[in-house]
């Protein structure tokens, strides 16, 4: 198995594991920020830059460095590679710049914007941007297009990271957006207004890094982080059946699939991806729909655990109150 | 006179014709090649030290022996006749007017690689040409150039040109692969390499027009004939474009090695500047190679005479040097606007950008923004250093080398040239009464 | 309900296409995209309409959303109508040294447009277009296939009164008369 070296930290890893999967293995602040690459969508990765790292040296074999900083989530590891990420600054200071061209089309409408408190361009922006903008121009804007009931597209917070065109090709069958036009004015478009509309289409909304593409039935209901989101599942003929519900008191705000500590659909099997069905997704938004099974357990660092739920998950959740929401639930 | 290899018959008339370009010696290395053995081609162009003729100069030899050859797995040779790169139109010269010389020299490359099929790509607005080549191969599969039994050797193969639909990009191989394909020409990530995985998942070589047709020459003389041409590791000969303020713009077929100087001034190339100005600058292989100005052009920064070859164009990397690239030579003259033409450059690729990586989709439009305000007289100092920080931040971050293309002409204008860029933030009212670029001779004065 | 003409390519236009699909793998009929949508583009009128698109999708037997990605990621495809010659007149770096900006302002005023915009009868649209390859012989436009090089403002007088005496039916790239395939 090839041993890999980032930041001084070495790791051996499979054959055929990219820089940034043997960055997780090792975890913390190793790993560097990806936007567009998704490890449950094959293809994903190379386009948003924000990962790439610094190959000092290739291989055992062949030690020379790599003459440019690579994407870590397309470049698979050799055996003795050594790679810098936060040890080195002129990286750090190249994807300052890669964040910085991500930003200077972006609405920074977060005020409005539903996606706020779970977005990864905010995180991103936050731990590896500059505080200003240099950019003076007027800021892109799209022709708005409705692509459905259910699914809210703003074109302007979109960072082209292409994860919804996969979602739409690999777990839905049939595909009726797309990437359209090119260069700084290409859009994730139907063309022609035409509803996305597949059962498993709501799953765009959870691969968006962005507000790019969010709930409509959620649309303004509340802040991500007024929310207390809870793991629960029902039996589903569609998918997995297993989710997180956003509550607000007794009321289900919106339901996703449950996410892991990259903001990726955790596995719902061994290596069957939990998507979940826009049914679960949009349809039932009753607490007597699902089985409640506790609070979600949210990463530290995310926003949504900044508030009341954080206090409640130190004083571990009240059973008897989690009874008492079901057997509210079932009354 | 220097020896023309490509160009040889070039004025013969009705050489486009199968019968002329026959009569001419032409077909004769086909048949030569196909008495050889494939891997004994593929000698003979690693031995000839030809070099890509797209732009990137990469050994066509070594390329062509990376192709892998999985029993049972189709591979292909595909021509990149997408010529985009502003300044070069030599590939457009050669295939008008010798469309034969490009279908030998596939047959033979796909010979020597084991290609049953290949295509020419040719770029959507050469719709002329594309019908000047399939004429010509209709010709060729009526002669039995192609098709079954070629030649009575029991060889088949097929060729086919294809037409993109414009787009700069699709002169990137992998983008190139991906159109073919009828797809968006966003470039792949590599690796794989097209070499592992090309056109359909298949083993796939991107050969440059030129490049394809001088094989002929290199497999009809020998590799080492050809490598006696040229100097030092830039063998052969070279189609150079010529254009700008040339008193002879045109393609110009030379010996790898002719003097810069040479070049420009002699009757027997581009016969000096119009109207007698004075050389200021000159971008030497197409749009995205670093802008020299004249002294750096002409001599090295170390005083030595600058040669039309790979190595010593770049002499002195691009502190002080530049690259041959595509040949796309644009000459400018003392009344030229650097910086005027560098926005034209950053259009362009702002223009042509596929959008799939961010630091190019998002960087090339602001450094057209940025120098749209200067030349409209809003510029500021900052700005021409902002100009500099965002081109560093663009060059080798993104997918393809559309990123460098775009960030090279920006970085050397600003390195040699920063004074002007200086003089249109100082003076921006001087700027605006005589905005000095050149116009066409009998301009009308109203449109002044 | 409005009369609506039935989308479908010439007879002569579909063999051609069977042809082109031929050239590449089975299975790759996807490949021929392009050229099929410069034939369309010549067969409807110069643009090509939604429903344009969607039938050059069912001919190919992909998604329509395949080819809209593709007909707006490419320039010579027309997603809006345009007028019967489309003028596209090279902006880039080397047409420029030699005075495109000077052809394209006198053609805006003698056809009373501007870059972009097409002209009341519908004959002519002005389209500026980066570097088309013909660097030497600069300045340059494109008219259809046709190249028209060394560019004086007399010359582009002459092409643009022949154009209006001449051109009947939408000039194209993809000729339809001459390319067989």
């Amino acid at each position: 198995m090839p041993k890999v070296t980032i930041d001084g930290h070495t790791i051996e890893v499979p054959e055929g594991t990219t820089i940034l999967q043997a960055a997780r293995m090792i975890g913390g602040d190793v790993t560097p920020p990806a936007m567009c690459y998704y490890s449950k969508l094959k293809t994903s990765g190379g386009y948003c830059r924000t990962c790439i790292v610094k190959v000092t040296k290739g291989s055992e074999k062949d030690p020379r460095p790599m003459p440019k900083p690579v994407a870590s989530c397309r470049t698979t590891v050799m055996d003795g590679m050594e790679v810098q990420n936060n040890s080195a600054p002129d990286l750090l200071e190249a994807r300052k710049g890669v964040v910085e061209f991500l930003l200077i089309n972006h609405p920074l409408d977060c005020p409005i914007c539903d996606q706020a408190g779970e977005c990864h361009l905010q995180d991103l922006s936050y731990e590896n941007g500059l505080s200003t903008s240099r950019y003076e121009f007027k800021r892109r804007e799209f022709e708005k297009i409705d692509i459905g009931d259910k699914i809210k597209l703003h074109m302007t917070r979109c960072i082209l990271c292409y994860r919804c065109v996969k979602v739409a090709d690999q777990v839905c069958d049939t595909r009726v957006h797309g990437v359209i036009n090119r260069g700084d004015v290409a859009e994730i478009s139907t063309y022609i207004e035409k509803a996305v509309d597949h059962d498993f289409s709501g799953n765009m909304i959870d691969v968006c890094p962005v507000g790019a593409l969010t709930d409509r039935t959620f649309r303004f209901k509340s802040r991500v982080w007024f929310t207390r989101p809870m793991d629960a599942h029902r039996d589903c003929k569609t998918c997995c059946g297993r989710v997180v519900l956003y509550m607000s008191g007794n009321e289900v705000l919106r339901v996703s699939a449950r996410k892991d500590q990259w903001g990726e659909v955790e596995d719902a099997s061994e290596g069957r991806a939990g998507w979940i069905c826009n049914e679960c997704r949009f349809e039932k938004k009753e607490l007597k729909d699902w089985t409640v099974e506790g609070p979600r357990n949210i990463d530290r660092h995310s926003v949504i655990s900044q508030n009341q739920y954080l206090e409640k998950k130190n004083l571990r959740i009240d059973v008897s109150n989690q009874k008492q929401i079901e057997e509210k639930a079932h009354n | 006179m220097g020896r023309k290899l490509l160009t040889e018959h070039i004025n013969v008339p009705g050489i486009r014709n199968l019968e002329t370009y026959r009569r001419q010696g032409g077909y004769e290395t086909l048949k030569k090649a196909l008495a050889m053995k494939p891997e004994d081609i593929v000698e003979e162009v690693k031995k000839s030290g030809l070099r890509g003729r797209g732009g990137a100069g990469f050994p066509t030899g070594m390329k062509w022996s990376f192709l892998a050859k999985p029993e049972g797995v189709p591979r292909y040779l595909v021509c990149n006749a997408d010529e985009s790169e502003p300044g070069t139109f030599k590939d457009r010269y050669m295939m008008e007017r010798l469309p034969h010389l490009l279908i030998e020299g596939m047959a033979i490359g796909s010979f020597a690689l084991g290609c049953r099929t290949s295509y020419i790509y040719i770029r959507g607005e050469l719709m002329y040409v594309f019908q000047i080549l399939q004429e010509a191969i209709d010709e060729a599969y009526a002669a039995g150039l192609l098709g079954k039994n070629i030649m009575g050797t029991g060889w088949d193969f097929d060729l086919h040109v294809h037409c993109g639909g414009g787009a700069y990009i699709c002169g990137e191989e992998t983008a190139l692969i991906e159109s073919l394909e009828g797809k968006r020409g966003n470039p792949r990530i590599k690796p794989p390499f097209p070499a592992i995985r090309g056109v359909w998942d298949c083993p796939t070589v991107v050969n440059n027009v030129e490049s394809i047709m001088a094989v002929v020459p290199i497999v009809r003389d020998g590799g080492e004939t050809y490598a006696s041409i040229g100097i030092g590791k830039s063998t052969g000969t070279k189609l150079i474009s010529a254009c700008g303020h040339l008193k002879k713009p045109g393609v110009y077929e030379i010996e790898l090695g002719v003097p810069v100087e040479e070049f420009i001034y002699s009757d027997e190339y581009c016969g000096g500047i119009r109207n007698d100005k004075k050389l200021k600058a000159v971008v030497a292989g197409g749009s995205s190679v670093p802008v020299l100005p004249a002294e750096l052009i002409l001599k090295t920064a170390a005083g030595e005479p600058r040669l039309m070859s790979y190595e010593s164009l770049a002499e002195g990397g691009f502190a002080s040097g530049t690259m041959l690239g595509s040949g796309g030579f644009i000459v400018m003259d003392e009344d030229t606007s650097i910086v005027k033409n560098l926005w034209t450059f950053t259009r362009f690729y702002h223009h042509e950008s596929c959008g799939q990586c961010s630091p190019c989709r998002e960087g090339t439009g602001w450094m057209e923004k940025i120098l749209h305000k200067i030349l409209d007289g809003h510029g500021t100092l900052s700005d021409v250093d902002l100009l500099w920080d965002i081109q560093s931040k663009i060059e080798g971050k993104t997918i393809c080398p559309l990123g460098d293309a775009a960030a090279w002409p920006v970085a050397s204008a600003i390195r040699h040239f920063r004074h002007e860029f200086e003089e249109y933030v100082r003076n921006p009212q001087a700027i605006r009464t005589d905005h000095h670029y050149y116009r066409v001779n009998n301009l009308s004065p109203e449109l002044a | 309900m409005s009369e609506q003409k039935e989308i479908k390519f010439s007879e002569d236009a579909l063999a051609l296409v069977d042809r082109i699909i031929r050239r590449y793998p089975e299975g790759k009929q996807k490949s021929a995209l392009l050229p099929v949508l410069h034939i369309a583009q010549a067969e409807f009128g110069g643009w090509l309409p939604a429903p344009v698109m969607d039938y050059v999708a069912s001919l190919l037997r992909i998604q329509p959303i395949e080819v809209y990605e593709v007909a707006s990621f490419y320039t010579m495809f027309n997603l809006k109508p345009v007028g019967k010659c489309v003028v596209e007149v090279c902006r880039t770096g080397p047409c420029w040294l030699m005075g495109a900006e000077d052809i394209v302002k006198y053609m805006e005023k003698k056809l009373g447009i501007r870059e972009g915009e097409t002209t009341a009868d519908g004959m002519f649209t002005i389209k500026t277009v980066e570097c088309l390859a013909s660097c030497g012989t600069a300045p340059m436009m494109q008219i259809g296939e046709t190249y028209h090089e060394n560019l004086t403002l007399q010359k582009v007088d002459e092409i643009l009164d022949t154009c209006r005496t001449t051109v009947k039916e939408p000039v194209s790239h993809w000729r339809k008369d001459k390319i067989k395939g």
